[in-house]
């Protein structure tokens, strides 16, 4: 049971629902603007579905194919893009929304006013940053994960 | 008004149980599954009180990532609680 993950009903499972828990963590993060949730959120909801697979499919079931330094190094990335983003409009105050209303194709549509059911291309640097903290906190709690089956499997074996 | 009033007791008392169960079991295994449904309890308790934000992040962290890592941390070590 160690190694091999979990019983045939868990992994059948897991098979099945794994793929949609990570398209419903994307769809938070994509409308973390103007739905409840975010980028925190759904990361966490992404960084659950890998979670899942570890537990289910155990350390025999990862083959390298969730590599930590990729998942470190995404990280950083996602980092990195916030700050970017936040130094972006640096010209007028940190963390200025350049992009909002700039009528451009990146998020910057202006919103009607009154109430609306909420425009998914405006928001400005807002989304984008959405996007860097969940790829940050996806790629950040499954590192946490995937370090905790690892570390634990050298004090089995010994 | 009386009926969601009812539902939030209802709910504060099944967190009170899950959590005395979750200290109560002796199987370390059934004691984190108690702790998941407390857990849950609580993420459906945030999103009676209109805090469905909170509600998402206590759902993914609280009964979702916790219970794995207890998980993979009960299959390394042991799984009944010593007297």
């Amino acid at each position: 049971m160690s190694n091999h993950g979990m019983s045939v009903i868990v992994r059948t499972v897991t098979r099945f629902v794994y793929g949609l828990i990570i398209l419903f963590g994307f769809y938070v993060i994509m409308h973390g603007h103007l739905t409840p949730g975010g980028g925190f959120q759904g990361g966490a909801v992404v960084a659950s579905a890998f979670a899942l697979l570890l537990v289910a499919f155990g350390s025999a079931g990862l083959k390298g194919r969730l590599n930590l330094h990729w998942l470190q190094s995404i990280e950083e990335v996602g980092a990195l893009a916030f700050l970017a983003l936040a130094f972006l409009g640096i010209g007028t105050a940190f963390f200025y929304n350049l992009l909002a209303n700039s009528g451009g194709f990146l998020f910057g549509a202006s919103v009607p006013a009154g109430a609306n059911a909420g425009v998914l291309n405006a928001g400005g640097t807002v989304p984008l940053m959405n996007w860097a903290v969940g790829l940050k906190v996806m790629t950040g709690i499954a590192a946490v994960a995937i370090t905790m089956l690892i570390g634990s499997k050298k004090e089995e074996t010994e | 008004m009386i009926v969601q009033s009812i539902l939030q007791i209802v709910i504060l008392v099944l967190i009170v149980v899950g959590a005395a169960l979750a200290v109560w079991f002796k199987d370390l295994l059934a004691s984190v599954l108690a702790l998941a449904a407390a857990s849950l309890l609580v993420a459906l308790e945030f999103y009676l009180l209109q805090a469905p934000d909170v509600a998402i992040a206590e759902a993914g962290i609280g009964a979702a990532l916790t219970t794995a890592i207890y998980v993979i941390a009960i299959r390394r070590t042991a799984r009944k609680e010593e007297e």
